[in-house]
């Protein structure tokens, strides 16, 4: 199984001078701030790490696999991340 | 274009906690850490209502410089997807109204 928020959380945790509680704490409100910002800004740059933004997406007509029908798909919001050149470099060696 | 960063993230935090700004900068910036190790090690990564980070593989591609036509072979690669979760996702207004 992949690793949860309480691994990193812990690893977070002995680096810093405080107890789990206390990152696990702090870590949850970076997690809440980053959301926010990107609602709020619409974009968000983590240097080495990459970039949140929100963009939209024209409507477009679509057709349902199953019964071959033209479908209307309206225009929306969605949220992207871009891997930063640093964190593709580091993604690229370990393949 | 406004630009959010990291700043911004460790005021807002220290603000909310009370902590010095040194030492939210210093967890933000390991924990981000963490998060790029784990990537790098293969990894999937999902944190309950805020998203998913994995790696989706791109297959090598033959594409054409805008310029001049020429064809340019673009190798395989790695990407970061980002799959917001549901709070994002419903803040972010998934519809436009027409």
């Amino acid at each position: 199984m992949g690793v949860t928020k309480r691994d990193l959380v812990n690893r977070v945790a002995e680096r810093a001078a405080m107890t789990q509680a206390q990152t696990q704490d702090v870590v949850q409100l970076t997690l809440d701030a980053i959301c926010e910002a990107i609602v709020s800004e619409e974009r968000l740059e983590l240097r080495n790490f990459g970039v949140f933004e929100v963009r939209d997406r024209a409507p477009r007509k679509a057709r349902d696999p199953r019964t071959g029908e033209t479908m209307d798909v309206p225009a929306r919001r969605v949220v992207t991340f871009r891997a930063s050149p640093a964190l593709l470099e580091q993604l690229a060696q370990e393949a | 274009m406004p630009t959010a960063s990291k700043k911004e993230i460790v005021f807002s935090v220290a603000n909310k906690t009370g902590r010095p700004s040194a030492e939210v900068s210093a967890v933000c910036q390991s924990f981000l850490d963490q998060i790029v190790d784990e990537l790098a090690a293969g990894n999937r990564l999902e944190f309950r209502d805020f998203g998913v980070f994995e790696l989706k593989r791109r297959q090598a591609r033959t594409a054409r410089n805008p310029k001049t036509g020429d064809p340019v072979k673009v190798p395989a690669r790695t990407v970061v997807a980002f799959k917001p979760g549901r709070i994002m996702k419903n803040h972010v207004v998934d519809v436009i109204p027409q």
